[in-house]
């Protein structure tokens, strides 16, 4: 947070603020202890943005950057490290980088593209600690966590029995107890084939979860249902079941219907639009997916697109990493008790092969087909796709249509003539960037003061040099503001800053921690008492409100 | 002979008292043998002994047999502690962790204490 | 247990304090069920509930030792003049280097990796002489693992290699991996086949309803066989005199591993401190993976002191390598065998040492030893040790868990968050070190002033 009465003003830019409808005016945007207001003294410190776009600071809303999984990854891959070091300045802390950079690196290198916040897609509650203190070390942005619950056993045994009032007050609790910012589910009731029947999966979603007597897709839609009924400021977020196999469209299609209407978001859609038969070639299944997102505003999604090169498989779907390995290459299984599994596995995606070339095209189209930026927003699902390092080229490939036919003419050709991608010629506007990269994501979690530069709104502020070559322009912002403080000015860092802890808190009966108390004393290793993330571990933190409660102060869309 | 130090329940309650006591002190520096490793070397239980590789020399006592089936012929067992330092070669061969298992040292009776 | 009382609840007495599920950090196993009658007056703990042999003397023993928080060369001085003095050391050293760490809680194990970035240090941890050779198979083969309450719940066939948990970490039997029920394992130890490899037979083995004798130093080919009929390929007829154990046992081993549901292999550092090392972490990991073509198999290290795997975390995060991480360049460089502790002082390299609550002067490599004599070093420790009594700069610090709250990792990374039972009048670690940084950070500041 900046000192009080630090005031800026940062005048003449190109202004992109989406959320209250300016697309490209040139106007000043003023800024006093961390917050824009309409107005600051004759002290305030100027900025010429003369030329320069304006936009709120970027907000990725599914990516993998703290926790367990991360640090398994950075620990498995020291070559990764080694050609990619982060020294250290007089104001920043030193680290390494490659596709999982340590924690300070992956803070400065999202600040140098302009991102102020960032959410951890899947944490299970045992490892909240860990992620929390992993958030404490990762500077300038703020972060949050979803949790994963979709395999946690307490709650599947209240569906089995039919406890639909504790199953809401449960998730409530972990959420609350976990200090998580959302709901996750991952390959839901996929843990007991992985765990307890010898490295199987799911692959029908109406196939019985044995012994839980339901389906997949039940457990699935039971959750939604009530994720929404708690009012939780962001829906359940889900990755489907049958990530990555060909022909997973209807698994997908069957999830968002089983959300009835309830608000549902899913992750990188991109993995889940394939057409084709099991086993098979992928093919490209993207028309039905957007179609289907089109059609209903309900469902909000994040593509997860790929980008060529390294990445690392990094997920709680632990039979998928175990799927895609290759030739023995070395290979992470970690089982948490009760809640989760997870893979992490070195990937590569190269442009010489069809399915991979497939995912790249896939993604695109997802993009270049979506009617509403509002509700398809962008991702690389990092790593997965790709480090998050590469946004800045994604971003040129939706904007410019001659570096997109440029780059399909060098990648594989047999599956650019399966894809759509040749036939669609849409260029994506800086508004529609602004909105996929920021107001949408921020309004998708419940952000009511990021994603926009209203009053009121945190001064989260990135100023780019306008470049015809968008992957420039977005490599390297020329300022960053951070809740009112510079953090880089001409494209140097000029301080440090630790960031908010973001988390939220719904209502639930107390008394649920009677029910849960047993279990525990069963079925853990660790007691009970020692398990909520205590107060200690919040510092600079924030609860997001939830979506009855009043604060209504959206942006205007 | 081989000497293997490791942790010994005696070895951790000690350390707890303090390194710089005498109980820590005497754990650190009594060792165990089989009985026919024993019997071959001519030691009792209460024996002073010298053990000695390239690397240096130590004394220490000799604790009560323990059964031919509870450890080989040829090894000496020793809990963790300054004794097994003096011993234990530095060169890591480039993996940060000496060869703290497996010690080659011969063993000098210096008869009873 | 009793689960109605809230923690830290207050008797009728005045003077006794109940902690209740309060962590000890002795060994790995953290376990956190710790049930502590405190004495308040005596500034004693009088009764450990559900702590084993290692554990109550951890707590019992522990009283507030009439030292002084701080001294230079033997001499008592203010906390204040001795962190003058270790920031003074450590900013004019060319080589500076930082180890131990495995008895603190993560919270002073990050200023410490923050200490080395500023004055471009090297930090490794005790992981390098425990489990490092582990860490490095680790970087090589991955690992399938998970995490001790799934064992609990689900293992029906436990391995122990190279290890002798019932001394080194009493309670890994009983709470967490043979005989607990777990959901899956209804009749605790009645549903698990439990085998333990080594070359002695331990106070262990009676746990155990095999017990496998390998040779010294020969479990590299042991596994390694292993790892071949696992895969269906032929071994070396001479296995048995290769290893000292029967292709009979072998092949039961193999079949039993095969089929079980659940299986782990814990293991020791019998594995990692012997002829072999990194490659006997490394075939042993692989053997679990390989495994998984064939049912669900995990592995897991069992790790030594209280917070070492908080260490690993904490270094990784920071650093991204896990131990052995130099800053001399501005940014982290991982090297083992050059840039881990003993090696480092072997060769002469260092030039001071911060020495974290570890006592390497009792326990390295002599040659090690006799340089850490020739330079300044800066001890922290709950306990005079050897370390400390030869130390330049000597901070007697609270001890985690009994005094000071904070977080440790389980060896299995599930992070605790301790309880303290009583008030020390000493400093806690991360207090020293904080100090230590705050005054390396204005010693730099004057330094680029002046420069410019």
């Amino acid at each position: 947070m900046a000192e009080n009465g630090t005031e800026l003003r940062i005048k003449g830019g190109k202004v992109y603020d989406p959320a209250n409808g300016i697309d490209g005016e040139v106007r000043d945007v003023l800024v006093r202890d961390g917050r824009i207001v309409d107005k600051v003294s004759g002290k305030a410190r100027t900025f010429d943005a003369h030329g320069m776009v304006v936009m709120p600071g970027g907000v990725d809303i599914h990516c993998h950057i703290a926790g367990p999984k991360v640090n398994l990854s950075r620990k498995l891959q020291p070559e990764d490290h080694r050609l990619d070091v982060h020294p250290a300045t007089d104001v920043t802390r030193s680290g390494v980088g490659g596709v999982t950079p340590s924690t300070f690196a992956t803070g400065y290198r999202y600040a140098t593209l302009g991102y102020t916040a960032a959410f951890d897609a899947a944490v299970p509650p045992l490892a909240a600690r860990h992620v929390i203190e992993e958030f404490h070390d990762t500077p300038v942005i703020d972060k949050g966590f979803y949790v994963l619950l979709g395999n946690n056993m307490f709650l599947y045994d209240l569906l089995k029995q039919g406890r639909k009032q504790d199953f809401k007050d449960a998730i409530a609790w972990w959420v609350t107890a976990a200090r998580a910012a959302g709901v996750k589910l991952v390959n839901a009731g996929s843990d007991e084939f992985w765990k307890g029947r010898r490295n199987e999966n799911v692959t029908d979603v109406n196939e019985e979860i044995d012994p839980f007597d339901l389906t997949p897709l039940q457990a699935t839609a039971a959750f939604i249902e009530a994720v929404d009924e708690l009012n939780l400021p962001h829906p359940t977020h889900i990755h489907c079941n049958n990530l990555g196999h060909s022909g997973n469209v209807q698994t997908t299609l069957d999830t968002m219907k089983s959300a009835e209407g309830h608000r549902a978001h899913i992750a990188h859609i991109q993995f889940h639009s394939y057409a084709g038969e099991p086993g098979k070639r992928v093919q490209t299944g993207s028309e039905a997916i957007i179609d289907y997102i089109n059609n209903n505003e309900n469902i909000t999604t994040d593509i997860g697109m790929v980008m060529f090169g390294k990445a690392t498989a990094m997920t709680a779907d632990a039979p998928l990493t175990w799927m895609l390995r290759f030739k023995d290459t070395k290979w992470v299984n970690a089982d948490t008790e009760c809640e989760s599994g997870c893979g992490v596995m070195p990937f590569e995606y190269q442009d010489t092969n069809y399915t991979h070339t497939m995912q790249w095209a896939i993604g695109l189209e997802l993009f270049l087909l979506s009617q509403d930026p509002w509700r398809v927003m962008f991702s690389t699902d990092h790593p997965n796709g790709a480090s998050f390092r590469t946004y800045p080229r994604l971003i040129r490939l939706l904007m410019d249509r001659g570096f997109r036919s440029e780059m399909m003419g060098r990648v594989n050709q047999k599956a650019i003539k399966n894809c759509l991608l040749p036939q669609l010629d849409r260029e994506y506007t800086l508004s529609e960037i602004a909105i996929i990269t920021r107001a949408a994501p921020a309004r998708a979690l419940g952000l009511v003061n990021k994603g926009h530069l209203g009053v009121g709104a945190d001064a989260d502020i990135t100023i780019y040099t306008d470049d015809e070559n968008r992957e420039r322009m977005f490599n390297a912002p020329r300022y960053v503001i951070k809740a009112g403080k510079p953090i880089i000015e001409d494209h140097e860092f000029v301080d440090d800053h630790i960031g908010r802890f973001l988390h939220t808190e719904p209502e639930h009966d107390p008394a649920i921690e009677d029910q849960i108390r047993p279990f525990f004393e069963d079925y853990y290793s660790i007691q009970f008492n020692n398990y909520r993330v205590d107060a200690s571990y919040l510092h600079d933190h924030e609860v997001i409100p939830l979506r009855n409660s009043g604060n209504k102060k959206k942006g205007n869309k | 002979m081989i000497l293997i130090p490791g942790r010994s329940s005696k070895q951790g309650t000690s350390l707890n008292a303090g390194k710089l006591k005498e109980e820590y002190q005497t754990v650190t520096s009594t060792i165990e043998m089989n009985e026919s490793t024993m019997r071959k070397l001519g030691l009792s239980a209460g024996d002073r002994v010298r053990l000695s590789c390239a690397t240096g020399k130590v004394e220490v006592e000799c604790g009560k047999p323990r059964k031919d089936e509870d450890l080989p012929d040829g090894m000496i067992f020793i809990p963790y502690g300054p004794s097994s330092s003096e011993l234990m070669e530095s060169d890591t061969a480039g993996s940060g962790m000496p060869m703290s298992k497996q010690m080659v040292v011969d063993v000098e009776c210096l008869g009873a204490n | 247990m009793s689960e109605t009382k809230t923690p830290e609840a207050e008797k009728d007495e005045p003077n006794i304090r109940i902690v209740e599920d309060a962590t000890c950090t002795f060994c790995g196993c953290v376990c956190d069920d710790m049930e502590l009658t405190v004495d308040l007056d005596a500034n004693r703990i009088t009764k450990a509930k559900n702590a084993c042999v290692l554990g109550r003397a951890w707590f019992l023993q522990h009283g507030i030792e009439d030292h002084p928080q701080a001294m230079i060369e033997g001499r008592e001085v203010p906390l204040e003049e001795a962190m003058d003095e270790a920031a003074r050391i450590l900013h004019e050293a060319k080589f500076p280097i930082t180890y131990g760490l495995s008895d603190s809680p993560c919270e002073a194990q990050r200023v410490a990796v923050a200490i080395n970035d500023l004055v471009r240090g090297n930090i490794d941890t005790t992981t390098s002489v425990c489990h490092g050779p582990s860490g490095i198979a680790f970087q090589g083969v991955g690992e399938s693992t998970s995490t001790l309450g799934e064992v609990k719940n689900r293992a029906d066939l436990v391995i122990y290699w190279g290890g002798n948990p019932a001394e080194s970490h009493p309670r890994h039997f009983t709470r967490y991996t043979v005989t607990p029920k777990g959901r899956y394992i209804p009749n605790g130890k009645k549903d698990r086949y439990v085998v333990l490899i080594d070359v002695r037979k331990t106070p262990s083995a009676p746990v155990a309803d095999q017990l496998i004798r390998v040779k010294p130093g020969r479990d590299f080919e042991l596994l390694w066989a292993l790892r071949a009929l696992v895969r269906g390929r032929d071994i070396d007829p001479d296995i048995e005199e290769i290893t000292g154990v029967s292709r009979e046992v072998l092949d039961e081993l193999v079949e039993r591993m095969k089929n079980c549901n659940f299986g782990v292999l814990f293991f020791g550092m019998g594995l990692t401190m012997t002829r072999g090392r990194h490659f006997n972490s490394g075939a042993l990991l692989a053997l679990a993976t390989d495994l998984n073509k064939h049912t669900h198999f995990v592995a897991k290290p069992v790790r030594g002191h209280g917070n070492v795997t908080g260490a690993d975390n904490v270094v990784s995060w920071q650093t991204g390598y896990p131990f052995g991480v130099n800053f001399h360049r501005g940014y982290p460089r991982f090297n083992p065998g050059e840039y881990t502790t003993v090696d480092l002082l072997a060769r002469g390299d260092a030039d001071a040492a911060l020495m974290i609550a570890t006592d390497p002067a009792s326990n390295f490599p002599k040659h090690a030893i006799e340089h850490l004599k020739k330079i300044p070093v800066i001890s922290l420790d709950a306990k005079p040790t050897y370390t400390s009594r030869q130390a330049r700069v000597a901070f007697m610090v609270a001890t985690y868990g009994i005094n000071t709250g904070g977080t440790v990792y389980r060896m299995d990374d599930v992070p605790i968050t301790l309880r303290p039972a009583f008030d020390s009048p000493f400093p806690t670690d991360e207090e020293v070190l904080t100090g230590i940084h705050t005054r390396l950070k204005k010693l730099r500041a004057n330094g680029r002033k002046k420069a410019a």
